[in-house]
């Protein structure tokens, strides 16, 4: 979390073909790049929260004892918050660098007018 | 009302004050009023977030829920604090790139106009209300409970203190309401905790033992099951929780009181910890009542077990204790209510009346005094209200605004944001079938039609509590069956491609970008 992002605060010269820009390679590989990352953990996220509730009202395996008199039903369903911790901390490193590629492509595009 | 009690609310009472005076002086722009400057920390802002989203019925209600019936009562804590995840994924950042004061903003950066406009100021007013008015109803009950004050004085109390917080202090005061809200809240469940923990020498297995022992449930209060028997009724509420918290507007506009992306995270990761570490505190006080004051006692005060929390304050703490628990109850709902102002008074003030019937036109000094005086009749509605439904159950309220705002809002924010073939029409159909839909199964549903004590007296047409499993599926069809009925007219869609970028990767401060 060290990466504050620069704010650019430069003046446009000229109009930028915004077209170009979204054509350009690199603005594609940013959006492949994010796409690849928050749709995968999405569905992942979903699946495993919605799992809980599906497993405890089919099925009965996950009231045997985990440890004493705590069943595995607990070891999930307190999974729950650690998978939220980890994800939402995964996030935000993650975005921190997307911040970064989508700084390098205001930089380099609107530098060339979008025509890069 | 003993004297403890008395200096712990006039404490409350004059420290919120003394921030809504030194808030008042420096309300004096829109953008202030609205949302402080964006100059809120992300830490701060998560702290905010969690006061603004923690309810009274969170805390006392799952705190009752988890003594009465053990798992199914921690769903609920689940359920809510997942639901940050789809937030923090899928519509935070696009959310604070696009909008500037509120979701009307969002959506008319892509599709500008005043029906568009309209469409989601009613939708985020409307949800809102419907939140306050359950809120108000319950605080009612509770300082009655907790102080042996009348009833209609509680709310009179309640709702002139979040109209003062709302109309002098604006989003400022509403923010380190909640901000001390949260603190208050975090050590008064830490320290119980802590004193139910020692209580047991920190030994775990006693506790269940107990817990066991004086539960009316035995062994089985650990199993799932015993508060949802219907598959269908408990995915329902699992969906419209993980899904409710996106399109809830008082949540997201807490996304505007920061400067960029950064902060936006930094607020939602703060949430996510700090509402994560409440909700694990509420599973140990839900153990700790059943285990040291049993269940018969627990009925026998308050059937509904919104009690149990100060009960087990006073049971292992005293009076002392219990005062400090019921300030903490009073300021919760303070802080919530506050939040469901702001964002009520943001709707009816920036959309309805400054964009779209003066167009956009009205100067500054017009605006901030139309934000206050709205935000008075919004308080003042609200109370009379509230005052009025006393002998009314409306507390299904609450779990009815998560699932208006999983099929409307979420919907239609989730399609703008994220489908190039979005349109105007499926914002106003996705937004309408939502609404009307979630209404038409709640009147349909037990909650009104009910062979006992339903408003009316037969058997629900559709017999489900958590219609969420149909509302929402239907929210996102009609936003979706809009959008293709209406064809390919390219007007009609908006500039994706601009609003596309701006969405995913304008990292420059909104109010350069806006």
């Amino acid at each position: 979390m060290s990466t504050q992002p620069v704010t650019v605060t430069r003046k446009q010269k000229e109009p930028i073909d915004f077209v170009k820009v979204e054509e350009s390679r690199q603005f594609k590989n940013f959006m492949h790049a994010k796409k690849k990352f928050i749709v995968p953990m999405t569905i992942f996220f979903l699946v495993f929260y919605f799992t809980l509730p599906i497993l405890t009202s089919y099925t009965t395996f996950l009231n045997t004892s985990f440890f004493g008199d705590i069943s595995w039903v607990w070891v999930f369903a307190l999974s729950q918050f650690i998978m939220t911790w980890v994800l939402s901390t995964i996030y935000v490193k993650r975005a921190n660098r997307f911040d970064e590629m989508a700084e390098e492509i205001v930089k380099d595009q609107l530098d060339e007018g979008g025509n890069r | 009302m003993n004297l403890t009690y008395f200096l712990f609310f006039i404490c409350i009472v004059v420290c919120t004050l003394i921030i809504t005076y030194w808030a008042a002086k420096r309300s004096v722009t829109t953008n202030i009023f609205y949302t402080a400057d964006g100059s809120l920390t992300g830490f701060q802002n998560g702290l905010a977030i969690a006061g603004d989203f923690i309810s009274a019925a969170s805390f006392l209600g799952i705190v009752g829920t988890i003594a009465f019936n053990g798992y199914d009562g921690f769903l609920y804590s689940i359920g809510f604090l997942v639901s940050y995840l789809v937030v923090l994924f899928l519509i935070a950042e696009p959310v604070h790139r696009l909008g500037k004061y509120s979701l009307g903003d969002v959506i008319c950066s892509r599709f500008p106009g005043s029906s568009m406009r309209l469409m989601l100021a009613i939708g985020a007013f409307t949800i809102s209300i419907l939140y306050m008015i359950p809120q108000l109803v319950a605080s009612g009950f509770l300082l009655r409970l907790l102080l042996n004050i009348d009833y209609s004085i509680s709310v009179l109390v309640i709702g002139s203190l979040m109209t003062i917080y709302v109309m002098f202090g604006g989003m400022i005061a509403t923010s380190w309401v909640q901000i001390v809200k949260t603190i208050v809240l975090m050590s008064g469940t830490f320290l119980l905790s802590l004193i139910v923990l020692s209580n047991y020498n920190w030994n775990i297995p006693a506790i269940i033992t107990d817990v066991q022992a004086h539960s009316p449930l035995g062994e089985y209060f650990f199993h799932p099951g015993h508060l949802f028997d219907h598959t269908i009724e408990l995915i329902s509420l699992q969906l419209a929780l993980i899904l409710g918290t996106a399109g809830l507007p008082h949540i997201l506009i807490r996304l505007f009181t920061v400067k960029n992306t950064f902060e936006v995270r930094r607020s939602l990761l703060s949430a996510t910890w700090i509402i994560g570490t409440f909700y694990l505190m509420t599973l140990i006080l839900g153990l700790g009542t059943i285990a040291l004051i049993g269940y018969e006692t627990l009925v026998a005060t308050d059937s509904t077990g919104n009690l149990a929390a100060p009960l087990l304050a006073q049971a292992v703490g005293g009076d002392f204790l219990l005062a400090f628990i019921s300030a903490v109850a009073f300021t919760t709902i303070v802080a919530v209510v506050a939040g469901l102002v702001i964002s009520a008074t943001t709707a009816f003030s920036h959309d309805i009346y400054h964009m779209v019937w003066k167009k956009g036109k009205s100067t500054e000094k017009e605006q901030l005094y139309a934000a206050r005086w709205t935000a008075l009749a919004i308080g003042l509605l609200s109370t009379i209200f509230a005052l009025r439904l006393e002998t009314m159950n409306v507390t299904f309220l609450v779990s009815m605004t998560f699932i208006v705002a999983a099929s409307s809002i979420f919907p239609v924010l989730l399609f703008t944001i994220y489908w190039k073939k979005f349109n105007r029409t499926g914002v106003i159909a996705g937004m309408l079938s939502g609404l009307i839909v979630s209404l038409v199964l709640l009147v349909l549903g037990p909650h009104v039609m009910h062979p006992e004590h339903g408003l009316i007296g037969r058997e629900a047409i559709i017999p489900l509590y958590n219609p969420g499993i149909i509302a929402i599926p239907l929210g996102f069809l009609g936003a979706f069956l809009g959008a293709l009925a209406s064809g390919n007219q390219s007007e009609n869609e908006g500039d994706y491609p601009a609003f596309f970028r701006k969405a995913q990767s304008a990292t420059r401060s909104r109010s350069d970008a806006s």
